[in-house]
């Protein structure tokens, strides 16, 4: 792999100083500065969701109500207003974290600054589509902060008729609308990546000579284009049973309230691919670049990927194995779901393989790596029991099914996003975070969140059912340690929040220029300037090699390679 | 079975000393199982298996929780050790050349893929046996409203059990040792009908019947929670479901779910029993604070303004609220939809009621 070593010798502006203004940024077509622009928009959301999780975790130190009511009191407030304050706090948490900060942050900030560096191209196919896929998030988003205002939303993230379409008083139709266009965001956001990966990556880059991570955002491309229609159709029909009284899904007026389920997960389980396929694809360089070890199967991990994809489209139903869908249906879609254990397994073993004769260095990036593999393993192995059909029927709904999900979104998505975060900081910023507060937040987060959701299995198979207020008593001293890591964990962030934004003061700007790859990794984006010149490269990048044979790998002779 | 040990001292069935007291007029029948019930403060304490479902349901959680370990263990292990092993000590340590290994991830995606299989098919046959009810269950049937659950036995004329947001009640009596077949709607939203101790789950769906059966085999008391989100006071959607012996079944359950004016009652005591027992409590709250719909504080003799225009409410007005509710709706209230109580109440528990309600000033 080398650069067009001849124009390299002197620095240029990088692109955060390339332009300057406001408009240079707001109307910008750089990758870059559009994936910078996701990361600020996707971090400020994930701090309103993290709020409102604190809030009704308070809520849930104590059985009875109290705490929200007590705030209410002393908000002068309407207290009669406090269960459904902790309704609306659970949906505001969920909806934002999906819509808003999960399905974008990865693929819209990580994946908008990388995938061209990695491809070695000067932007994406399509950049000014790109442009406006960030303005439909903005609006997107606009609409949600519209609903916050509006009084809030309290049907769940998942919008279930005909509580949603007859009987909420809340704003659901801010709320739907929002998510709406936030589709039509990611739809467009997958579709210029699919093109650019197609038609922009370097000579030389052959498909298997791609990152893994261009590899991911590929799959997940495929699944934002293909089902995120389904999802604004549904809504859109939500909105008509709604404002023009047609029933679709209102037994009331004729409709099927089981249909809009079908509809939903058609789109949402998809969706929770959307969400962990990138992160998978973080993963895989984290892994790589910091044991300077090739990854272990590398043909396995990329196709896993795209089987995930296609599988995912097939799993939709046991979102409904209660619901009353057909027990046959319930049979098939079991069946499905375990096929997608298998690449997901693979994906696992083949990580833990890589680091086999490693050089591995424990800093934070490689940490949250780390602590990927424990968190996520335990989601997809709690998966199989939710797979199971007569297990599923006991755990449907209970804390579970809440324990499950935020191993795989959160112990998954965030906790690799957070660690692309680090091990791209300075690439994207020009800036070094101090390491010793990164691996103290590590430790922080790791903590925290186990503390936060491992009893909540314990919870779930006793029957504690999800989204609940109040609570019998028994369950108490699991909801107070629950909180307690909640509250661990809202440290951990702030904690990272803190040193990262330190990290770019001015005085904290390093005195001498950072290293083109100061982990020593080998893909292209570690072949250009820290931060990147505007343009990306010098030249017209050239590959001849696939992106993980580091010079620290020992030659034997008789291993295949370039 | 298997779990027995596991099993927390709390849930031993209890009152078995009762068994033989069919006679009707027999105190110790409401305390049956009253003992017993499922409301321990250990925390870590395992869920009683009180239904023929529980065991099979709980053997093979076991037997998932035994392999997730294992795998667990594995995975982690290896990986704790190439931490270990293989930590970088110098800048140019070098590294292995393996890149792939066509057995290594054959075995280790057919290994998984068979476990796999065993582990669906043997959830499918349990799920399959739940799907079925045997033809000679006690039918039941239930209805979710927001936010409480009425039971009624088709056996059993004039017998209703209803919830109670207020206090968690006995909502569903069954005798021990005979299959028992639920058969539920909703009137308003998705509700779920969900009994842990039995492990059993069914979504209560507006517009249509599901079905769900059960076989309980522990005396006592167990919680039956609403598991799908319904708004406001889902989390108090919850009751008790409790088991008896089959002798004692008939007069237990003729006691609790007959509805009737008791010798010496006055008749707005009864209408305060009925509000508390047909979910009235759920929506209308007595101290003048606005639950779902109107407190009844001060409501009898009241001018209310509507959406039909002005009314006083008096006998009328209540009965037609009752029967009929979306006729004339209080202003503020719009949005609410009460479902009708026409057949649910005859007209003199509705003449009770309005008593009850002229004693709220």
């Amino acid at each position: 792999m080398e650069d067009d070593k001849s124009k390299h010798a002197k620095r240029e502006p990088s692109y955060l100083v390339a332009q300057k203004g406001l408009k240079s940024w707001l109307f910008t077509v750089d990758h870059k500065r559009l994936g910078l622009m996701y990361l600020a928009s996707t971090l400020l959301f994930f701090f309103v969701a993290g709020i409102a999780a604190i809030a009704f975790r308070t809520e849930l130190l104590t059985p009875g109500p109290g705490e929200i009511s007590s705030v209410l009191e002393w908000l002068e407030m309407d207290t009669t207003q406090s269960a459904t304050t902790y309704n609306k706090l659970f949906t505001v948490h969920g909806a934002v974290m999906v819509f808003l900060v999960i399905i974008p942050s990865v693929p819209g900030a990580l994946g908008n600054f990388l995938v061209p560096l990695m491809l070695g191209a000067k932007d994406v196919a399509f950049p000014r589509l790109n442009l406006l896929s960030f303005w439909i998030y903005s609006l997107g988003a606009l609409f949600f902060i519209y609903t916050l205002l509006a009084g809030g939303l309290d049907t769940g993230w998942t919008f279930y008729t005909p509580y949603s379409s007859n009987f909420s008083g809340s704003a659901v139709i801010s709320a739907t609308f929002g998510a709406f266009i936030l589709g039509f965001s990611s739809i467009l956001t997958g579709l210029n990546f699919m093109v650019t990966i197609h038609k922009m990556r370097a000579p030389g880059m052959t498909w298997n000579r791609m990152p893994l991570f261009c590899w991911a955002i590929y799959a997940t491309a495929i699944i934002q284009v293909l089902a995120t229609p389904v999802l604004a159709i549904t809504l859109l029909l939500l909105i008509m049973e709604k404002t023009l009284n047609i029933g679709i899904f209102d037994p009331a007026m004729g409709g099927d309230p089981v249909l809009f389920q079908h509809f939903f997960w058609f789109y949402s389980h998809p969706a929770v691919y959307i969400m962990i396929l990138p992160g998978f694809g973080i993963v895989s360089e984290l892994i790589a670049v910091h044991s300077r070890k090739h990854i272990f199967g590398y043909k396995a991990i990329a196709l896993s990927s795209v089987a995930i994809a296609i599988i995912s489209f097939l799993v939709w139903g046991h979102h409904l194995f209660v619901s009353g869908q057909s027990e046959l249906a319930g049979i098939v879609f079991s069946f499905l779901t375990f096929a997608v254990a298998v690449p997901t397994a693979i994906k696992v073993f083949s990580w833990v393989a890589t680091l086999y004769k490693g050089s591995i260095q424990f800093n934070t990036p490689m940490l949250y790596g780390l602590m990927f593999l424990f968190t996520f393993t335990i989601g997809g192995l709690t998966g199989v029991y939710l797979g199971a059909l007569s297990i599923d029927v006991h755990l449907h709904d209970t804390y579970f099914v809440v324990a499950h999900f935020h191993y795989v979104m959160m112990g998954g998505t965030i906790i690799a996003f957070v660690g692309g975060l680090h091990h791209w900081w300075s690439k994207m910023t020009g800036r070094n975070y101090n390491e010793a507060h990164g691996r103290w937040g590590a430790l922080l987060v790791f903590v925290g969140f186990n503390m936060t959701f491992f009893n909540q299995f314990v919870m779930g198979q006793q029957g504690m059912p999800r989204r609940y207020y109040t609570y019998v008593p028994q369950f108490q001293q699991q909801h107070v340690l629950s909180t307690v890591g909640a509250y661990i964990l809202l440290i951990g962030f702030l904690w990272t929040a803190y040193y990262l934004l330190a990290s770019l003061r001015k005085s904290a700007a390093p005195k001498q220029p950072i290293a083109d790859s100061p982990w020593g990794g080998t893909s292209l984006e570690w072949h250009t300037q820290t931060p990147p010149i505007e343009h990306n490269f010098h030249g017209q990048p050239r590959v001849d090699s696939d992106p993980y044979n580091f010079p620290q790998i020992e030659r034997t002779g008789d291993a295949e390679h370039h | 079975m298997i779990l027995s040990m596991f099993m927390a001292p709390e849930t031993a069935p209890a009152a078995d000393t009762a068994n033989t007291a069919a006679n009707t007029g027999d105190p110790t029948i409401h305390l049956q199982g009253s003992q017993a019930i499922w409301e321990t403060v250990n925390p870590w304490a395992t869920l009683p298996q009180a239904s023929t479902f529980a065991s099979s349901t709980d053997t093979l959680y076991l037997f998932i929780t035994a392999l997730s370990l294992l795998f667990f263990v594995l995975i982690m292990g290896a990986m704790g050790y190439f931490m270990w092993k293989y930590r970088r000590r110098s800048d140019d340590q070098r590294t292995g050349d393996i890149t792939h290994n066509g057995k290594v991830e054959f075995l280790w995606s057919a290994i998984p893929a068979v476990l796999l299989v065993v582990i669906f098919i043997w959830g499918e046959v349990d799920f399959l046996k739940q799907s079925v009810p045997p033809a000679d269950a006690i039918q039941v049937r239930v209805t979710g409203r927001q936010w409480f659950w009425t039971v009624e036995y088709p056996d059993y004329p004039g017998v209703q059990l209803t919830s109670s947001v207020e206090e968690n009640v006995v909502t569903l009596v069954v005798p021990k040792g005979k299959p028992v077949q639920l058969t539920m709607t909703s009137e308003d939203v998705l509700h779920d009908f969900y009994i842990p101790a039995f492990r059993v789950k069914r979504d209560v769906v507006p517009g249509r019947y599901t079905n769900l059966w059960f076989e309980a085999t522990q005396i006592g008391e167990f919680n039956l929670y609403c598991a799908e989100y319904c708004g406001d006071q889902h989390s108090a959607m919850i009751g008790k479901v409790k088991v008896l012996e089959p002798e004692l079944f008939d007069a237990y359950l003729i006691e609790a779910g007959k509805l009737e004016m008791n010798e010496g009652e006055s008749m707005a005591a009864f209408g305060q029993r009925i509000y508390g027992k047909r979910g009235c409590n759920a929506c209308h709250s007595l101290d003048g604070s606005p639950k779902v719909g109107p407190s009844w504080l001060g409501l009898w003799g009241k001018q209310e303004t509507t959406d039909k225009g002005s009314v006083t409410v008096d006998d009328n007005y209540i009965k037609q609220s009752i029967e009929d509710p979306n006729a004339q709706i209080v202003v503020g209230f719009e949005g609410v939809k009460m479902p009708s109580y026409k057949g649910q109440l005859d007209d003199k528990q509705i003449s009770a009621l309005v008593e009850f309600m002229k004693t709220l000033k």
